[in-house]
């Protein structure tokens, strides 16, 4: 076309990204790629082609590593582990400010490499991604500077295994290497096998920074590797990807200690009322659900507009959606480019496709190839699987809503819960809904936030841990040995019950029940056992719940939701009065502690009034904390209860152990159903009076009795239930059963220091809300 | 210049077979609804620059369709006729011949001289033939603070003068106060005093306070017939910005949806490279489409644009960066 009609047309044209530089960086490595172990590159072995997405052709050969490799990768992981630990964190520091530096000044080659290999458009690339995986490693540089000091008692994991998805191959891998180097781990990262190229080019970065051999092990291959990783000799996991895939690791991890964190999919609501700056709200969508195509585990893909205003969203939204240029993601001019592979596209193209409900809309026609037009499908309900299972493609759905409280229902009725976008000009209605909204991120007049700052992670299906910030750190760390155990110093080992045969002593029977939803309940099986003393002699009798009375405890302590919504304070006061009344009883459970176990129980019932008064204290002071975010507008770090709580007591201490496994939760707002220690149960039931005493509402704490080894699966695998701690064993089985829903779990041989029990009750939501007027 | 259509005896917009926009009553709960989130708005636009780009061929296509866009302006105390006959010259030969003969382009003109009413007849006097229109900015330009007759009579008076386009102020008073129906009322009577000649409504984006207070003082101004929106006088502190653009290019979709009317927008002050031009004309075609990108419904009211513009069109031909000198200067 020449100027005199490009100037009636003005049409955009071509406008393409040099590619010379990633081609000959290809070509320099002679388009095959070995694994990068212990500071060296291996020979490149049997392999497959990484693939240009846009154009098919192959860009190199990358090598499938083998369990040797794998093997091989650990072990220098693990060697260079305590060197790198034992470098001061300013010495840490100065190796991440290196790499900052050195993505940030060959940023451009990331870029195109990554647009070649992914397909994404140049612009995400180059604007985002890149950009973001700078700042990633400047902010944990900090952290790194700053650990001694403000981490005192925290102490790297070790060695970590992660494993990283195609849709952000740089900054996912950013979001692992970055917080793990920091807080002085070591890794093993395994690239997806779509999109091993920038891993590759960063591990060429570590080597040239000099960063020490073994630090950094970049492996590639596909799922078999990844399962090579979850099996080696790692003490974490942290994995970013699809649900499915994070369920199999749980269950290959479950009861082997390996600390993981999981962030998976979503279904991300966005929430559009009607007096939201609509064509903003719209422009939102853009960067929602058609950022990267779609294939972005937080995307808002979940339209819910307010009734009143739906027609005149639909249509204004379908107009902008006819201005999206799909094409050439080296083209500077594109908004979509090309999904990651045919696999995909087949995979989104099929959902599609299998949908008969609602009006589908397609803006123009994608190009020939791996491409897939914006595709919004109105009309549907709740009940369309399009509604409910994650798409990863650039298709959006909606349905409308009527009322804030009718959007806050179907926002959260999903079993995913990672990102929620929420539209409205009215600050009462924002700062209400975000708290409701069952997501471990918030964005209100804004979508897809991301900062190295603000925590990043799901509740529910979308996994547990969060990415950046402080709370992404912890994941990296855990309690430095102190020199004098923390008590209880007792070991997991199963403790029996006395045997005995002799006849109860009272004169009057006293049965002691299952307490459920503030009241005394018979168990469901009818069945009770007997419990003795140290000397044989039989002491009382408790009741044996089976899986019927934990649906039951569980269904009380859904009811009791209000708990969760009172403030600090009020918990405190009850946690307090708990405390009092148990003081007054102290001679009571004393003997009791000492009829049970053969030992007196004066200073465990002591220890159990200063854990409440612990509980108490922290009540209402576990602040959140608002994010230093490169926004003009605020990052809110609130915390939040995880909700429904089982645990599982220790053995030992069964009245300390009780008070410790649920203090920690009722202070943060949980709710929790708890089983007493197995071989000494009595403690616990005596509780229960005191708890009638002091104000709790009814359902808050719910007590079993029963064998820990039959009730554990059953609390584990409730889909209902959020949250399992096990303090009794079990861990293997609580672990695989609690895929299900992907609850959160902790298994330990005792309670941990109550500070610690408070992150393991509340979740870090994040909400951004970027501001400005005038 | 014929400003009546004989056969349908609408008036028309010069140059261009539009209608005119005829206004409507005033809709208070449209203004009511109407939102600007700044955050979001200013998201937008920084992103916008990042998405659209046009190179080689495609960028001198619309290097020279922003020439025609420009409302080439003076607007100094020290304006002299000597002065705005260079002007006007320039307009008629905004690029130098020898650079459009090789771009394959000819008769390329700007899409208006816009000057002070002292200097309409002048202007209109060396623009004689040309087909350019002469703008006249009004009502008391630049604070719009005058009596309001003498504000009305101004306008009269670069109309009798010749003046095709008169660029109004309007007073940000009214909008300041939330009264809108003084600026509905304020507006109609510039617009009849226009007559024939189409009226551009000055909001002073700078001084309205907000993004908010911006779209709503545009509703405003296009039910009470305004012919054109345009941002600034280019002589508050702030002046043309993309957020701000996108806000009322946002009003004018909203409006042209409820009446099919076509509002014309100008960008005024602050744009001055070739590389901004492209953005706004990006932005124009993104938002409201390609027929917004015509000068019956597009101008930039600028000043030193057109010679960032004549250097690139040199470096598009030559390869090499240009230099100021090289071109006639306006």
């Amino acid at each position: 076309m020449n100027v005199k009609e490009v100037f009636d047309t003005m049409d955009y044209g071509p406008a393409p990204e040099d590619a010379s530089e990633a081609q000959a960086w290809l070509d320099g490595h002679k388009r095959k790629f070995g694994l990068f172990i212990d500071g060296s590159w291996t020979k490149a072995g049997k392999g497959f082609d990484s693939k240009n997405p846009a154009t098919g052709d192959a860009l190199a050969k990358v090598s499938q590593a083998t369990q040797k490799d794998v093997d091989a990768a650990v072990k220098a992981a693990r060697k260079a582990q305590g060197p790198w630990a034992k470098l001061s964190g300013h010495q840490r520091a100065k190796h991440l400010y290196a790499l900052a530096r050195g993505l940030q000044k060959h940023s451009r080659l990331f870029a195109v490499l990554e647009t070649m290999d992914n397909g994404k458009p140049i612009r995400e690339s180059r604007d985002i991604d890149i950009p973001l995986a700078q700042r990633h490693f400047y902010y944990h540089a900090g952290l790194a500077q700053l650990m001694e000091d403000e981490l005192p008692g925290r102490a790297p994991t070790g060695v970590c295994g992660q494993i990283v998805p195609w849709n952000f191959p740089l900054l996912m891998l950013a979001w692992k290497i970055a917080p793990a180097l920091a807080m002085g781990n070591t890794v093993v990262l395994k690239p997806a096998e779509y999109t091993s190229l920038t891993a590759l080019l960063f591990a060429e970065l570590c080597d040239r920074v000099g960063l020490p051999k073994g630090v950094v092990n970049i492996v590639t291959g596909d799922g078999a590797v990844g399962e090579m990783i979850v099996n080696s000799d790692v003490d974490k996991l942290a994995f970013t990807g699809s649900t499915a895939v994070g369920r199999r690791i749980r269950e290959m991890t479950a009861g082997s200690g390996k600390a993981l964190t999981l962030e998976l999919g979503g279904k991300s609501p966005y929430i559009v009322f009607d007096d939201a700056d609509i064509d903003s709200a719209i422009e939102g969508l853009v960067d929602a659900i058609w950022f990267n195509q779609g294939q972005v585990c937080c995307a808002g893909s979940r339209l819910l507009v307010q009734e009143g205003i739906s027609e005149a969203f639909y249509r204004k939204l379908k107009t902008r959606m006819d201005g999206l240029r799909i094409g050439d993601p080296l083209d500077k001019c594109i908004d979509v480019g090309a999904v990651v592979d045919p696999v995909q596209l087949k995979t989104i193209s099929d959902m599609v496709d299998a949908n008969s409900d609602g009006d589908t809309y397609q803006a123009g026609s994608a190009p020939d190839g791996c491409f897939y037009p914006p595709t919004l499908i109105t009309g549907l309900s709740t009940s369309s699987k399009l509604m409910q299972e994650e798409i990863f493609g650039p298709v959006l759905v909606s349905t409308t809503f009527r009322t804030p409280a009718e959007a806050v229902a179907l926002a959260n009725d999903t079993r995913y819960g990672l990102a929620a976008t929420v539209w409205t000009e009215n600050i009462n209605l924002a700062l209400d809904i975000a708290p409701k909204l069952v997501s471990g991120i918030v964005w209100v007049n804004a979508t897809n936030l991301f900062d190295a700052a603000a925590g990043f992670g799901g509740v529910r299906e979308s996994g547990f841990g969060r990415e950046g910030g402080w709370e992404g750190c912890l994941a990296y760390t855990k309690p430095k040995q102190s020199p004098k155990p923390a008590k209880p110093a007792k070991p997991a080992k199963p403790i029996s019950a006395f045997e005995g045969k002799g006849a109860l002593q009272d004169s009057l029977d006293r049965t002691a029940k299952l307490y459920i939803g503030g009241k005394q309940a018979r168990p469901d099986g009818a069945y009770s056992r007997v419990v003795y003393g140290p000397k044989g002699s039989a002491i009382g009798e408790v009741g044996l719940a089976n899986r019927k009375d934990i649906r039951n405890a569980v269904e009380a302590a859904h009811g009791a939701k209000s708990w969760s919504k009172t403030t600090g304070h009020l918990r405190a006061q009850i946690l307090y009065y708990i405390a009092e009344n148990l003081s007054a009883r102290r001679n009571e459970f004393s003997a009791r502690l000492k009829d049970m176990t053969g030992k007196s129980g004066n200073s465990e019932v002591d220890q159990s009034i200063e854990a409440l008064f612990t509980a108490a204290a922290w009540a209402d002071k576990l602040d959140g904390a608002a994010k230093g975010v490169p926004i003009r507008g605020i990052a809110l770090a609130m915390r939040e209860p995880v909700g429904v709580i089982a645990t599982l007591c220790p053995d030992a201490n069964p009245l300390l152990g009780l008070v410790q496994s649920i203090a920690p939760a009722l202070a943060m707002g949980n709710r929790v159903v708890t089983v007493a220690s197995g071989p000494f149960p009595l403690a616990a039931t005596d509780f229960y009076q005191v708890l009638e005493t002091s104000d709790v509402p009814s359902g808050v704490v719910n007590i079993l009795t029963g064998d820990h080894g039959e009730l554990a699966p059953h609390l584990a695998a409730h889909m209902d239930v959020d949250a399992v701690w096990a303090f009794s064993g079990h861990a293997k089985t609580i672990e695989a059963k609690s895929t299900g829903n992907l609850k959160r779990t902790l298994v330990a041989p005792a309670p941990l220091s109550a500070r610690e029990m408070l992150e393991h009750a509340t979740e870090i939501k994040t909400i951004w809300v970027p501001y400005g007027e005038g | 210049m014929t400003l009546t259509d004989t056969k349908t005896s609408v008036t028309r917009l010069p140059q261009v077979h539009l209608p005119r926009n005829p206004g409507m009553a005033l809709d208070l709960d449209w203004i009511a609804r109407a939102q600007a989130n700044q955050s979001a708005i200013e998201r937008r636009a920084a992103t916008l620059p990042g998405r659209r780009s046009v190179k080689k061929t495609h960028q001198a296509a619309w290097l020279l369709k922003a020439v025609t866009c420009i409302d080439l302006t003076t607007l100094s105390g020290d304006d002299t006729v000597g002065r705005v006959r260079r002007l006007c010259d320039k307009a008629r030969q905004p690029v130098r011949a020898d650079l459009l003969d090789q771009l394959g382009m000819e008769g390329l003109t700007t899409g208006a001289v816009c000057v002070y009413h002292d200097m309409v007849e002048a202007a209109v006097g060396y623009l004689e033939g040309s087909g350019i229109p002469v703008a006249a900015v009004s009502t008391g330009f630049p604070a719009g603070l005058s009596p309001l007759h003498l504000r009305i009579a101004e306008i009269e008076e670069s109309v009798k003068a010749g003046a095709k386009e008169i660029d109004i102020v309007i007073s940000r008073r009214h909008v300041l106060t939330q009264n809108w129906q003084a600026l509905y009322d304020e507006m109609k009577a510039f617009r009849e005093a226009c007559s024939d000649a189409h009226v551009k409504a000055i909001l002073a984006t700078g001084e309205l306070g907000s993004l908010r207070n911006v779209a709503r003082a545009s509703l405003v101004c296009m039910m009470a017939g305004a012919d054109f929106i345009k941002t600034s006088t280019g002589k508050e502190s702030v002046n043309a910005t993309l957020p701000v653009s996108l806000v009322m290019i946002r009003a004018i979709r909203d409006y042209f949806d409820a009446t099919g009317t076509h509002v014309g927008y100008k960008p005024a002050g602050g744009i001055s490279k070739a590389k901004d031009a492209i953005t706004y004309l990006a932005l124009m075609k993104d938002e409201l489409g390609h027929r917004w990108l015509q000068p019956d419904l597009f101008r930039f009211g600028a000043s030193s644009l057109l010679n960032d513009i004549e250097r690139q069109l040199e470096h598009h031909l030559t390869g090499a960066y240009s230099a100021s000198y090289r071109h006639p200067m306006g």
